[in-house]
């Protein structure tokens, strides 16, 4: 996957494995987890629309997706945990391969806006199966999880299971990219017609990096759902959508690194404003803008190119 | 009341919420005419529209008739503002970062609309007092009248403008081909600057004739903005009689919904209708296929 | 005797009332270079288009080695050993001129999603083997010390020699080459036809679709002339060069003097 990969996980690894040794607080600790929870959406979003050039703005609802399939299975009828989450994955599955096979032939905007309908579907089923889910009241209790006697309850084994899933899919992710999957899927957004014509069998790779993506959030669902043990609909609406949707793109639109990077700014921001009351939408939207206007093309690349500068002067 | 009043009761809140979604629609489609991006910010032009005017009238105590164009010419001086200093200077960003710009702004107008007025809704007085009309049964306010028959003007402006007037037709010509257009001497940017001011007086004047009746708050811009967009879209994207039809549809269709069915599933009639649309005729009503197909995104 | 590789039967297409392509007929023999020439409107990239399964035709049959192929989908064809280029050039802008090319290799490769990012053993290996393949090609075309920069920075008559590596990254057996030096100076024009000697060589198959007659009479082994969809000669560009009905389809009818 190419040498600066391996390094930045490498620093990225080490970096995770000994914050917690630095950081005992519960809540810089709980900070991480969801920043590593996002980042695991994040990075099968960037695959979709990054690298394969689709577009997604439903995709909180396989997180909920997920989240749901664990609560639900686990609290309202006793399946274990690992049962629970995969029929979170195949539930996501089957879901994303229905949104996007009718979806196919849309392009940009109408792509667009079918999948900002699929996730407000999504979220109103949630909202109204009231027996199932308890609707806007949410779902609460849902177990810790466990495994082989061992439970992950507390903030840093947390810390360490999500991170951990992370940095796994962070390298399966990476390793996709740097094959030729990952080139396929770079044809068909440099150019469907010439891919076609080049064997990539074009309407599989989408539905295909569509399911993937899907997948991604059903993991980050199940593990937020045994995280935080609560869960409602909200969580997993328009508005989430749109954040994981700035992440990728602000954060650097066509690469992972850059995915993750939005994460991890994006996750953080709003717990910043709170200190500001009364002003936290207003400083929130003029830090967006901010980002926006002086490094348009991701965080990312801006941060890159100020490092260079930094280094010239 | 009867079944009949009932309906019919149904039928005139939808034409009138279906009104303001059929200019936010329209404000939609004017700026994605004019540039092909998708104004998430639509929505907050409506609100301000709405808060500026109940700050005109309730806090200048300045009469109607001079505070509704001073509100007016307010939002579109925001408009005119925003296109200047978000939009011109990502004019060469993608596509997905220019609307995403347009989201983060209307984070930023709703942020300073709740560090102005607060999280408390705001009323305004209708625009010609009195009680209610009964009409075949159903209860009509007056400001419905208003609301409507504002609407039926801005269409028909807008009809006169783009189909009769140079600067109308000078900004239907940036959309399909700027650099055409602009080696015909339109002044491309210029267009694109008069239609963010144009979608934002267009919703400006519709936050400020639906306050009476629905009252106004901080927030109700983005919820605005997607219906109103789903109006655009079923009547075709870009086309702008398109988003009237559309807006009219929708509102119908959700009071109809709210009324006889129940009113949890208001909010997703006008997704679903989206969906529905997008299966069977993405182009819109209106909307020609070849044409969606040649426009970029 | 050899069979044909590509057999065109009563082809027709019709865009709505518009008769694109009439009963058109004719084949390409293996080894050969083909040309077909018309003038503009005549037909030619709609066959193109036919062939490659970008859309069916109306009637009439394609075979390619004895089997009928229309109707069936792009990436289908290309797996089959049909590779083409494009007249509106179709690189891959985001990627290197590298990448462009191993994106050619795809129907020649066969690690899959969950292979691949596990990066199972096959993975590494067949990664070198493509990549080796790649640069043999640019190699060939003469533009492999471009092989890390980005594919659109190059200047038109290097994207039309990337475009042409690239479709021969997937190993053809018949090159469909659209207009490959529209656009072209005299220097690119001679180094085209150097490659397509070269593919000619290697035993490859090309048919292509070109308005410069110098070119098209250089380096054809036959040619077909179109106009209004329709066959109107075929053979030897000599045959074909003094062909009246091809005179007369591209400068019109001739006037008489008195």
């Amino acid at each position: 996957m190419g040498k600066e990969n391996i390094r930045a996980l490498f620093i990225l690894t080490l970096c995770l494995g000994i914050f917690p040794l630095f950081i005992r607080s519960d809540y810089y600790l709980s900070i991480m987890i969801f920043i590593g929870i996002n980042a695991i959406t994040v990075m099968g979003l960037s695959l979709l629309m990054g690298y394969a050039g689709q577009i997604s703005l439903g995709h909180a609802a396989f997180i909920g997706i997920g989240a749901y399939c664990s609560g639900v299975l686990t609290v309202k009828f006793g399946f274990s945990i690992f049962i629970a989450f995969l029929c979170g994955l195949f539930l996501s599955a089957i879901m994303a391969m229905a949104i996007a096979i009718p979806t196919l032939k849309l392009k940009g905007h109408y792509l667009a806006v079918a999948t900002l309908g699929f996730g407000e579907i999504i979220y109103i089923i949630f909202n109204e199966l009231l027996g199932i889910t308890g609707g806007p009241s949410g779902l609460s209790g849902i177990p810790p999880i466990h495994f082989l006697g061992y439970s992950f309850k507390g903030g840093v084994r947390y810390f360490y299971l999500v991170w951990a899933v992370a940095i796994l899919l962070l390298i399966f992710s990476l390793n996709i990219i740097h094959s030729r999957i990952g080139r396929a899927l770079r044809a068909v957004h440099g150019s469907e017609i010439a891919a076609e014509a080049m064997g990539v069998n074009v309407s599989q790779f989408k539905i295909q990096v569509f399911v993937l993506s899907a997948l991604y959030a059903s993991v980050a669902g199940s593990l937020y759902a045994h995280f935080v043990t609560f869960i409602s609909p909200p969580t997993f609406g328009l508005f989430v959508s749109i954040l994981l949707l700035m992440m990728v793109v602000m954060g650097g639109g066509g690469s992972i690194w850059g995915a993750l990077l939005g994460a991890g700014i994006l996750t953080i921001l709003p717990e910043y404003l709170r200190a500001f009351k009364d002003f936290d939408i207003l400083v929130y939207g003029i830090i967006l803008m901010a980002i926006l206007l002086f490094m348009p093309e991701g965080i990312l690349k801006g941060l890159t190119v100020l490092v260079k500068w930094i280094k010239r002067e | 009341m009867s079944l009949f009043s009932q309906i019919l009761q149904f039928l005139f809140t939808g034409l009138t919420i279906g009104s303001i979604y059929s200019m936010v629609g329209l404000g939609f489609n004017i700026i994605y005419n004019a540039t092909t991006v998708l104004n998430l910010a639509q929505g907050e032009f409506v609100m301000f529209g709405g808060l500026i005017m109940v700050f005109l009238t309730a806090v200048l105590k300045l009469p109607l008739w001079v505070g509704f164009p001073l509100a007016v010419i307010a939002v579109t001086g925001i408009g005119a503002l925003f296109e200047r200093f978000a939009i011109h200077p990502l004019r060469n960003a993608s596509l997905l970062t220019l609307i995403i710009t347009t989201i983060a702004a209307s984070i930023l107008f709703r942020g300073i609309a709740m560090f102005i007025w607060g999280k408390d809704p705001y009323s305004l007085p209708p625009f010609t007092p009195g009680a209610p009309v009964m009409i075949g049964g159903a209860v009509i306010m007056l400001q419905t009248f208003w609301v409507l028959g504002t609407a039926v003007a801005i269409v028909i402006l807008m009809a006169l403008f783009f189909g009769k007037t140079i600067v109308g037709k000078a900004m239907s010509a940036c959309s399909f081909n700027p650099m055409a257009a602009s080696l015909m001497g339109i002044h491309v940017r210029k267009m694109v600057l008069f239609s963010f001011a144009l979608s934002a007086a267009l919703g400006a004047v519709a936050g400020i004739v639906i306050t009476p009746i629905s009252l106004m708050d901080y927030d109700r811009g983005p919820m605005l903005a997607v219906k109103g967009f789903c109006a655009a879209v079923l009547g075709g994207l870009g086309v702008g009689y398109g988003a009237v039809l559309g807006g009219f549809i929708v509102g119908i269709l959700e009071s109809l919904t709210a009324g006889l069915i129940h009113s949890g599933f208001k909010d997703a009639v006008a997704l679903v209708i989206l969906l529905f649309i997008l299966c069977f005729k993405p182009s819109g009503i209106f909307g020609s296929e070849e044409v969606s197909k040649i426009k970029k995104f | 005797m050899t069979f044909p590789l590509l057999e065109a039967s009563r082809l027709r297409k019709f865009f709505g009332g518009l008769m694109a392509v009439a009963d058109l007929s004719f084949t390409v023999m293996p080894g050969q270079i083909k040309a077909i020439i018309g003038p503009n409107g005549a037909g030619k990239t709609t066959l193109f288009n036919i062939i490659t399964g970008i859309f069916p035709p109306t009637g009439g049959t394609i075979r390619f080695k004895g089997k009928e192929i229309n109707g069936k989908k792009p990436h289908r064809i290309a797996q089959k050993g049909i590779s083409r280029t494009f007249q509106t050039v179709e690189l891959f802008g985001n990627m290197t001129v590298l990448e462009n090319v191993m994106v050619g290799r795809h129907i020649r490769s066969k690690m899959g999603l969950i292979q691949s990012g596990l990066r199972l053993p096959g993975v590494k290996r067949e990664e070198r083997s493509i990549l080796e393949t790649a640069r043999e090609k640019l190699d060939l075309v003469g533009l492999i010390q471009k092989a890390n920069e980005p594919a659109s920075g190059l200047p038109l008559g290097e994207r039309k020699i990337l475009e042409v590596a690239r479709a021969l990254a997937t190993d053809p057996e018949l090159i469909l080459l659209d207009e490959p030096a529209a656009g072209l100076n005299e220097t690119e024009m001679l180094r085209i036809a150097e490659i397509i000697r070269k593919i000619r060589k290697s035993g490859m198959t090309v048919l292509l679709v070109e308005h410069h007659m110098d070119l098209v009479m250089d380096i054809s082994d036959e040619i077909v002339v179109l106009n209004y969809g329709q066959k109107i000669a075929e053979g030897p560009p000599e045959e074909v060069k003094k062909d009246q009905k091809v005179i007369d389809a591209y400068l019109g009818v001739e006037i008489e003097y008195a």
